[in-house]
């Protein structure tokens, strides 16, 4: 069964299409990787699956509710404790235990830690944590392993590696080698979109409510 | 109820980022203050004069301090991602907007509610109006959170958004001002208020019931 299935997928940055014709179906267990040169339109195809803007064209089918989505800020409040950041979206998803995702992320020692005291790295692996709290199946990561040292993307990798153990799947769009052997990569330069600066018609209001 | 206590808890995330370092608590309170201590310097000290005016400087005073902290309801949560977050979560985002725009309230509205009895004082507003300076106060500053909401929303992502938000919300807020110095005066007057007061009350719950879902469709616009 598919977790995620993307169809002939169109999508658009800033008026102008970016990449199109993008199909794939990722179920349990699964893990797809994409490539391509900066200003491609990976972001935006992955703002796309994750409901944040409209496609342009194609369609994308998952369970409601089963997308986790992580990018470049990681929506920490500096002010709050680690513990604090990480229980509230927690609570935000439904759920209750943190303590497995504090062990996973290797964040024991600063649990009392304000977000803000944090080093960039610590506060990428704070932002991951949140993923393994959400409890959702579908990974959709933009550039995990940003500011991440050696150790933590090995973490990390574990952390998905798990993750697609326990039957869930992730997207991801990464330049390192995070040495998940099993994953699928997708290189986007085959879909950069032929009609390159054709402009999209700007989506109109009603769809906002969609 | 699904989204309930998911919301619960981003309401007791704002009020506790509110309450910390930076976050801004106290602020429009302040401001409240400087404002109805700055008047009688200006149009000076005369009891007689100020109590005339202590309705509508009293009400401009708490409009202008809501409006200090409007654009804090959703521009720090879109810089750090969060809004981005918080549109993906099991929660409607209507439902994320009307729990900001009510810890808005808490911290900014509120406060001032409570306050403005003191600050009457200052402005010899006659005792008899204090009354109804507090329930128009509580009937009215929950709209002006909501408004503010809806303002902020739209102008979130806009860099120095500030001044064109304040542009945007004070003609917004022209009927509760209205209404609100309308009933304090009628109050100091030995009127009755009870027709401004319901019309204050009509604005507030019709913001409740428009401004979440018009102002989640101007943040899922501005987060593509």
């Amino acid at each position: 069964m598919s977790l995620l299935s993307v169809h002939d997928l169109a999508v658009a940055r800033g008026g102008m299409r970016a990449v199109e014709g993008v199909t794939f179906t990722l179920g349990a267990g699964q893990a797809l990787i994409l490539r391509g040169p900066n200003g491609i339109g990976k972001t935006t195809l992955l703002r796309t699956v994750a409901g944040l803007q409209p496609a342009v064209a194609g369609r994308i089918e998952a369970a409601p509710d089963a997308i986790a989505y992580a990018a470049h800020a990681d929506g920490l409040k500096t002010a709050l404790t680690v513990t604090e950041n990480l229980r509230f979206w927690a609570q935000v998803f439904g759920r209750a235990e943190i303590a497995a995702a504090v062990e996973a992320m290797n964040l024991r020692d600063l649990t009392g830690r304000p977000a803000g005291t944090l080093s960039a790295g610590q506060k990428r692996r704070l932002g991951l944590a949140r993923l393994l709290v959400s409890g959702r199946p579908v990974w959709v990561l933009d550039e995990p392993t940003v500011s991440l040292d050696a150790d933590s993307v090995a973490l990390f990798a574990g952390a998905v590696r798990a993750h697609l153990g326990q039957g869930g799947a992730a997207l991801m769009a990464t330049h390192i080698d995070l040495g998940l052997p099993e994953a699928e990569v997708l290189d986007l330069m085959a879909h950069r979109a032929s009609s390159t600066g054709r402009v999209v018609k700007p989506a109109g209001f009603n769809e906002a409510f969609a | 109820m699904p989204g309930h206590p998911a919301m619960i808890a981003l309401l007791l995330r704002d009020l506790k980022l509110a309450t910390r370092a930076g976050g801004g608590f106290g602020l429009g309170l302040a401001f409240f203050l400087i404002v109805c201590t700055l008047v009688p310097f200006g149009v000076g000290p005369q009891a007689e004069m100020l109590s005339r005016i202590a309705p509508g400087i009293l009400w401009v005073g708490a409009l202008l301090a809501c409006l200090l902290s409007l654009d804090r309801i959703f521009a720090l949560d879109f810089e750090d991602g969060s809004l981005d977050l918080l549109a993906t979560a099991p929660m409607p985002l209507e439902g994320a907007v009307a729990v900001k725009a009510a810890a808005h309230w808490i911290t900014t509205g509120l406060p001032l509610v409570l306050a403005a009895p003191l600050f009457g004082m200052l402005l010899h507003l006659p005792a008899r109006a204090v009354p109804y300076l507090l329930i128009s106060l509580l009937i009215g500053t929950p709209a002006l959170s909501m408004l503010g909401a809806f303002g902020a929303a739209i102008t979130v992502g806009l860099r120095r958004g500030g001044l064109l938000l304040s542009l945007l919300v004070l003609p917004l807020y022209v009927p509760t001002l209205l209404f609100g110095a309308e009933a304090v005066r009628r109050g100091a007057a030995g009127m009755d208020a009870t027709t401004p007061l319901v019309f204050q009350a009509a604005i507030t719950l019709l913001t409740c019931a428009l401004i979440p879902f018009a102002a989640a469709a101007a943040i899922r616009i501005n987060l593509r």
